[in-house]
């Protein structure tokens, strides 16, 4: 055996393990998946082709148009939210002032807490009569709202308290900011840019690639939310007004034991996830800068 | 001029820790009001107007959120959760280490035919989502027998992942090929150079990969909702999320005292790891 051909063989030995994984359980479930959504399906029975069914269903079901509409809601004013914030928070970091570790710490760790313990502590966080957040409301001499009760305000506070959890996406961008170099923010203030020139002409540029990577990762984030509405309002309650795609999916698969119907909107979720993908990748080719990395 | 330059300086400083301590307050106020509330003795929780500070801080709540309901089970619930817990997050941190080390090995320091095109395909696996893999997976899992158990939460961890593998091969590829090489001449085979070599200079990536999957197998939810049937085989997530759908909306004290205890472990770790945690996080960002 020469020396390359050792080599073949043991990087088809190395690989092995994950080879099998991807088959077994990436591979097989994703066309299974595929089949499946053309099938009238539940685990306690053999698959029935029924071809384009289970679609045409999905097209007309209201709860189906419902959580799509929730989860889109929640993503347009979520995404944009934590971008600001999340950056505007890494700027702060980024200042030479004392104390930054601290500061890290606190805005950091909320997002390191598992979701279904920050959903129950939320829920007393917004408890509408003994809640911290109407209690304070009411020093303040207001009313607080039902944050929790009323189907006008349930999303906005999901919204809320997914912003507390930011801390991830703005570590990525405390990172990428200090790779901005210095000197050109010395050069820009010598051509007396403003602050806010400075961050329109340096920054964002600068860390345009990793805001495309954050968004791009926070759309296929919002699309699966589930654990805090799942946890929060049990069956979507109020009014449906928290029902979120996949917690519907999940119904579907394991409440109902509809799993042809789940894998169809399985995939339509998938093909939502590629081409919003496509088209923020089209969108960003003119404004994104790979020149720094 | 240079005082006034001084004096506009020290405002910005001024200005910036203002700003931040008052978003530290609003991150804080919630953690505040889980901890408070944990110690409350009950009536102080709904008592009006708020205490914000309990007078008799109830440490017993605690222990009585821990062996909650266990003279009617026979157990106490949270001590499996735990059990349950630690032992799925030993398993899939041994797990994910071991099998993407292997493959990040295999894409980062070995040729082979298809290398590209089935690197290519593990990357493109991480824009599937969970949820269009879900129903197979159970059916799988069912098939075999292994719904109720474990099994189903840490042995795909021994055969890899895409995100973990992409991790590990960039950081294999920075370790200097002449090391392997000299290895080579001196009659090493792939494995003794991955084991005592790569593996002990790649340990910051692979503590990278080991506190991810912890935190990962500490928080999931999803998974342990789907294939966990008996209260006994629950992990923490689950069992806080079943503690609260059974009690919740009364006792906000112990509830928030249950939460605590699933929150602490993930707050001690932060603290033993914030370097390496932060590292990692730069690392899947800025490479990604």
């Amino acid at each position: 055996m020469t020396r390359a051909e050792r080599e073949e063989r043991d990087g088809y030995l190395f690989v092995s393990p994950w080879m099998a994984g991807f088959l077994l359980f990436i591979l097989y479930p994703l066309l299974a998946s595929l089949y499946y959504a053309f099938c009238d399906y539940s685990v306690l029975r053999r698959p029935i082709w029924t071809g384009l069914d289970n679609f045409t269903t999905l097209f007309h079901d209201k709860v189906f148009w419902t959580s799509l509409y929730n989860t889109a809601y929640f993503a347009v004013f979520f995404l944009p939210a934590s971008l600001v914030l999340s950056l505007a928070l890494a700027m702060l970091l980024n200042a030479k002032v004392r104390g930054q570790a601290i500061y890290r710490t606190i805005f950091y760790l909320p997002s390191l807490l598992p979701l279904v313990a920050t959903a129950v502590l939320f829920l007393w966080v917004f408890d509408g009569d003994n809640g911290v957040v109407n209690n304070l409301l009411k020093l303040g001499g207001f009313q607080g709202p039902g944050w929790l009760s009323d189907p006008a305000w349930t999303k906005f506070t999901i919204i809320l308290l997914s912003l507390w959890g930011v801390g991830n996406t703005m570590i990525i961008y405390l990172a990428s900011l200090q790779e901005v170099p210095e000197s050109l923010y010395e050069a820009a203030e010598l051509d007396g840019a403003r602050a806010w020139e400075r961050l329109k002409a340096v920054t964002l540029p600068m860390i345009s690639p990793v805001i495309l990577f954050n968004t791009l990762m926070g759309i296929i984030g919002a699309l699966q939310v589930f654990t805090v509405p799942f946890v929060m309002f049990p069956g979507g309650q109020p009014a449906d007004s928290t029902y979120f795609y996949t917690a519907y999916l999940y119904d579907n698969a394991f409440k109902y034991h509809n799993m042809g119907y789940a894998c169809a909107m399985g995939w339509v979720m998938f093909l939502i996830i590629l081409v919003l993908t496509l088209i923020s990748r089209q969108l960003s080719e003119k404004h994104v800068y790979y020149g720094g990395g | 001029m240079a005082q006034s330059h001084v004096r506009k300086r020290a405002a910005k400083v001024a200005a910036t820790h203002l700003t931040m301590i008052l978003l530290s307050i609003v991150f804080l106020i919630p953690l505040f009001w889980l901890v408070t509330t944990a110690i409350k003795p009950l009536p102080e929780t709904v008592a009006q107007p708020p205490v914000w500070w309990p007078k008799h801080p109830q440490w017993d709540n605690f222990t009585k959120a821990f062996v909650y309901d266990s003279d009617r089970l026979g157990y106490i619930p949270f001590l499996y959760y735990t059990r349950n817990t630690l032992l799925l997050c030993w398993l899939n941190v041994m797990g994910t280490v071991l099998s993407n080390a292997l493959a990040a090995y295999a894409f980062a320091r070995l040729k082979w035919r298809g290398r590209e095109i089935f690197f290519l395909v593990t990357l493109a696996t991480m824009m599937v989502p969970f949820p269009v893999l879900m129903v197979p997976l159970y059916g799988i899992f069912r098939e075999i027998g292994w719904v109720g158990t474990l099994r189903p939460l840490w042995v795909p961890a021994f055969f890899g992942s895409a995100f973990n593998i992409f991790l590990l091969r960039q950081f294999f590829r920075t370790i200097p090929f002449e090391l392997s090489e000299a290895a080579t001449i001196d009659g090493a085979g792939e494995w003794q150079i991955f084991a005592s070599l790569i593996v002990p200079l790649a340990k910051p990536a692979l503590g990278v990969v080991a506190l991810f999957t912890f935190l990962g197998t500490w928080t999931d939810f999803l998974g342990p909702l789907i294939y966990l049937i008996q209260q006994k085989t629950f992990t923490l997530s689950l069992g806080l999320q079943f503690y609260q759908s059974q009690n919740g909306g009364s006792e906000w004290n112990l509830l928030m005292a249950a939460t605590t205890i699933v929150v602490l472990p993930v707050v001690v770790l932060f603290f033993f790891t914030q370097r390496l945690l932060i590292q990692g996080i730069t690392l899947t960002g800025l490479k990604g």
